[in-house]
């Protein structure tokens, strides 16, 4: 139905429309010039050395918060500190111990991916990164 | 069996079979990642200024606000300011609590005849509440998935993304905008079939935006809490697409392009549907203009001449019987009776 | 006329479940009581109206002519490009169902049709149909496709339901309150009568008085030696009751004010009552403070009935006011108690026949004050102008000649919600009587209903459509007159008095209605009056006639 008429209150509708285009195209001006890769999370010496974590890696990418959930719990609640994985090997359940122990640096491999997806998990709410207390 | 929600619920579903099994065909990651996303964000940008420009070629010749109090008169009565604004500043107040707050639904009330014979208006605000849920919880989850398309995050997002999860519940975090979301669309979908009137005047065109935007949350709550996605291979796609650089990341799952598929079906269907009442809103005459009628005049672009029954030729009709019961008149009779203009009456 | 069952059993039939198919699925059924007659083909003749004809709603044919879509396809079109309100309502509704129980037909009848939604789906339908691509696209895939986008073609049947329906609102707005978006379902009914008169179709009751007000100056078609006869007739009575001969100006060339009020009042009980009310204070106003304010009856009429027809023709007929002014040279106008007339002076007039330069920004000469809000259009209400000259102490009020009334009052719909006239007649009303109450707030200021009649649909043939239409608002009247024994029904609107009566002797035969002005006169102490023993209606003031007695 568009034709060739006349735009009336045209200074209004423009500044709405500009207001309107601001704000739906905001990712891509504010990312403007920006490549923003993903973070590679660095695996330290002694993680690379033990090859698998408690589980398969592509497990952990996306519920290692379940586990380090569980673990709380189970420690917290039932007093047990050990966790038997699928393969029947037996880990201390204890995030500065044995997470932190393999993983040495909290800011080259936790931080690395929470802050590129905006996660703040509040595990540090009450633990330390051991590194970090220096 | 409802004909209008049966076609918009078979649609949706086959929207999501379309997704489903088509990002497992080769090349469909990239036809409903990357195409599909593109051409509907283009379709919706475009189109939605289409219908607002489409809109504002068409003049508002009068000013028609619906005035819902007091207006300005005597220095001493006390105007309503907002309901019945005199003031661009009173407009802007006005249309500010309609957008945010959607003032005018606060009002709803619910009509019964009771005892028979008398009518009651009764609270109701349950349309009001819902609606006012899913619009700023649809909102916030919108504002929250910035985290996807920016980097670094800005920290007004983290810290409505902390708000949104101060319950702490479960892991990853139980966000109360999506379950608040898909609670209010679940109202809003279930009074349009048990209400009768509501079921009386939906469309079609009214169940399938509520099933797609259902679709959505419904999928991201999957993803979120239930099946998982790699959140940070997603980010990197999305970020991809927002810095024009688009690429795949492998192994990010079917759910996902459901997902992203019903955003983008939302995107391109907005235009042409009843959703463009978030435009249309600002656009409103009842709502968005000065009753400043009386001492401010208003011009209509069109007012043309129009045809009028003049004074003269309404005396030229009734002159005579103006005259006999002593009206005055501009013309005199002619003078042919003299006999009957005499009739004195008490005035001139 | 179709006989009314007795208000219970009219009651009891009501039953707003709708059927449980969709609106497009049910047929429309015209039915007597509630259609009006067509218009007759000389009114529309005379106003140069095309398609003028003799025919009825309920004959099979209405004689349409031959390419009747297409010159209603033409007419939308250029409406749509013409209001941006249609438009915009057209195609942001998301059928929440805000409005539905707002509407007082809807309420009255339970008719599912009469919801405001649905009256503008009988549009929408039809826009979606033939202006919107997707509506266009969906035709390929066949009826059924378009009619869950909520399109239909306009055919015949589609026709008689808008002619129906649209013959079924009062333009009041009262949907348009609740609405989240301000969709105003009377831009909607305009916007349908103007495509309907495009072929002929209109009521008589509208077209009549369109045609007599063009001819006549009036509605009623009164001819100006008639005009004053009643007036004459008033003045015997207004003797009759306080002793003094009240001298109305008629066209007096360099009068102060040019009064224009609805010829109703001039016509009907009580708006009778009213007429003498204002006599009598422009008596009282000229005798104390030597202000000439004139009646003219070539502008003898306050009311537009051609909004409830056309755009054009309401400034035809508007026209009349401003043209008024000019000959007689007076300094500004002032308005009577009227509802539509007040929407059209205050939202239409100056924009379609302004500007009115050649008259002076109002000032009350009589208080100095200044009637800022009128300073363009140049007309005052005469509930602004009386409530500034009560405020500043410039009436001689008895308000205990009101003691044997306990009055409510009932917003109109348009000067409620197109204008916001609340507190003014409240405050007059206040200042002349003694006991006063308000109807619940849900019923009442912006929320009133409408007194069921309005839009031209106060005829005698859809009795039954007014009976439902009145019911909300007495409904409510019934309330306080149980509560707080109201006996009088107040108002600010012409068609209000026409129509209470007939609504008040079905729902509520023990309340009476009236103008604010009635009440204003009853209390008025004229200069040199005898002592009243009788209000206007010459009915007996308790005490006061026994006083007179001894």
């Amino acid at each position: 139905m568009t034709n060739n008429k006349k735009i009336y209150d045209k200074g209004m509708v423009i500044i709405g429309l500009c207001i309107f285009v601001v704000v739906i195209t905001f990712p891509f001006w504010f990312n403007f010039g920006n490549a923003a890769p993903a973070p590679e999370p660095k695996i330290a010496d002694k993680a690379k050395a033990a090859k698998e974590c408690v589980r398969p890696k592509a497990f952990m990418k996306v519920e290692h918060m379940q586990i380090l959930n569980e673990w709380r719990d189970t420690v917290v609640r039932d007093a047990k500190r050990i966790y038997v994985n699928s393969s029947g090997k037996e880990f201390n359940m204890s995030l500065t111990n044995t997470c932190l122990d393999c993983h040495t640096e909290k800011a080259e491999f936790c931080d690395k991916c929470h802050d590129y997806a905006s996660v703040s998990p509040y595990c540090w709410e009450c633990h330390i990164d051991p590194k970090e207390t220096k | 069996m409802n004909i209008s929600y049966m076609y918009s619920l078979i649609a949706v579903i086959v929207l999501f079979l379309l997704a489903y099994v088509g990002a497992m065909l080769p090349g469909g990651e990239v036809f409903f990642g990357i195409i599909i996303p593109y051409l509907a964000l283009i379709i919706f940008i475009l189109g939605f200024i289409n219908r607002i420009i489409d809109w504002a070629r068409s003049p508002v010749p009068f000013r028609i606000p619906t005035t819902c109090g007091q207006e300005k008169s005597l220095p001493w009565i006390k105007p309503n300011s907002i309901d019945n604004p005199t003031t661009t500043g009173g407009v802007i107040i006005r249309m500010f609590l309609e957008v945010v707050f959607f003032r005018s639904l606060f009002r709803n009330t619910k009509m019964a005849l009771k005892e028979g014979d008398k009518l009651s208006y009764e609270w109701e605000k349950w349309l009001w509440l819902f609606s006012l849920a899913f619009h700023w919880t649809f909102f916030v989850v919108l504002f929250r998935h910035l985290r996807f398309f920016t980097e670094p995050v800005p920290a007004l997002v983290e810290v409505v993304a902390k708000l949104d999860g101060f319950l702490q519940i479960g892991l990853p975090e139980l966000r109360i905008s999506g379950v608040v979301l898909l609670g209010a669309l679940i109202f809003l979908f279930l009074r349009r079939i048990y209400i009768p009137q509501m079921r009386f005047i939906s469309l079609a065109s009214d169940y399938f935006p509520l099933f797609l935007i259902i679709g959505i949350a419904f999928t991201g709550i999957l993803m979120r809490y239930f099946t998982k996605v790699d959140i940070v291979g997603v980010k990197e796609f999305t970020m991809s697409l927002a810095t024009f650089k688009p690429h795949i990341t492998q192994g990010i799952g079917s759910i996902f392009y459901v997902h992203l598929f019903f955003v983008s079906v939302l995107l391109a269907y907005f235009p042409f549907s009843k959703l463009m009442h978030l435009g249309g809103i600002f656009m409103s005459p009842t709502r968005n203009m000065v009753n400043n009628n009386r001492f401010k005049r208003h011009i209509n672009p069109w007012n043309y001449p129009v045809e009028v029954h003049t004074y003269e030729q309404y005396e030229d009709e009734f002159r005579e019987k103006m005259v006999g019961v002593g009206l005055p008149v501009v013309k005199p009779l002619a003078a042919k009776t003299p006999e009957e203009a005499k009739e004195p009456e008490e005035k001139e | 006329m179709k006989e009314l069952p007795n208000p219970d059993e009219f009651l009891s039939k009501i039953d707003h479940k709708p059927s449980p198919t969709g609106w497009m699925d049910t047929p429309v059924e015209i039915r007597r009581g509630i259609a009006c007659h067509a218009a007759k083909p000389d009114r529309l003749e005379y106003v140069g109206f095309p398609n003028p004809r003799d025919w009825s709603c309920f004959d099979e044919d209405w004689q349409l002519p031959e390419n009747w879509q297409e010159i209603l396809h033409k007419g939308f079109k250029e409406r749509l490009d013409r209001f941006r309100s249609v438009k915009i309502f057209m195609d942001i509704c998301v059928r929440c169902g805000a409005c539905a129980d707002k509407c007082h037909f809807f309420i009255g009848s339970g008719d599912p049709k009469n919801m405001p939604v649905v009256r503008a789906e009988l549009l929408r339908s039809v826009y979606r149909n033939d202006f919107t691509t997707a509506g266009k696209i969906l035709g390929l895939f066949g009826k059924k496709a378009k009619k869950a986008y909520g399109a239909r073609e306009l055919t015949l049947d589609v026709l008689k339901e808008w002619w129906y329906y649209f013959f079924q609102c009062t333009e009041c707005r009262r949907c348009s309150v609740f609405c989240p978006y301000g969709i105003d379902t009377a831009e909607i009914t305009i916007f349908g009568r103007e495509l309907l008169n495009l072929i002929g179709l209109n009521i008589d009751w509208v077209a009549a008085p369109v045609a007599f007000c063009y001819r006549t100056g009036n509605h009623l078609g009164i001819q100006p030696h008639a005009y004053k006869d009643m007036m004459d007739f008033f003045t015997d009575e207004i003797e009759e009751v306080c002793g003094i001969r009240v001298k109305p100006h008629f066209m007096k060339k360099k009068a102060d004010i040019l009064f224009i009020t609805p010829s109703g009042d001039v016509f009907a009980d009580p708006g009778t009552f009213t007429c003498m009310g204002y006599m009598m204070l422009f008596h009282f106003l000229q005798e104390k403070y030597g202000l000439e304010i004139t009646w003219s009856t070539y502008a003898s009429e306050g009311g537009n009935f051609g909004f409830f027809t056309s755009h054009e023709m309401m400034k035809r007929l508007n026209a009349k006011m401003y043209a008024e002014a000019k000959r007689l040279g007076v300094k500004w106008i002032l308005g009577g108690e009227c509802g539509h007339m007040w929407r059209v002076v205050h939202q239409y007039m100056d924009t379609m026949n302004g500007p009115a330069d050649f008259l002076e920004e109002p000032v009350n000469p009589i208080t100095g004050t200044k009637f800022e809000n009128a300073r363009s259009t140049k007309m005052v209400h005469i509930c602004e102008f009386v409530a500034d000259l009560i405020k500043h102490g410039k009436l001689d009020l008895d308000p205990s000649r009101n003691d044997h009334l306990k009055v409510t009052f009932h917003d109109s719909c348009n000067p409620a919600r197109g204008m916001g006239l609340l507190e003014e007649p409240r405050y007059v009303i206040k200042n002349v009587c003694n006991h006063f109450y308000e109807m619940p707030a849900n019923t009442i200021r912006e929320q009133t209903f409408c007194c069921g009649s309005g839009a031209g649909l106060n005829a005698g043939e859809n009795m039954e459509l007014r009976m439902q239409g009145a019911l909300p608002r007495l409904n409510a009247v019934k309330y306080v007159h149980e509560k707080h024994g109201v006996n009088m029904l107040s108002c600010v609107c012409a068609i209000d008095r026409a129509a209470f009566p007939t609504a008040l002797e079905y729902w509520l035969p023990e309340v009476d209605n009236c103008g604010v002005h009635e009440l204003v006169a009853n209390a008025l102490i004229l200069p040199g009056e005898k002592k009243r023993t009788v209000d206007l209606r010459n009915e007996p003031l308790p005490g006061m006639e026994d006083e007179d007695d001894e």
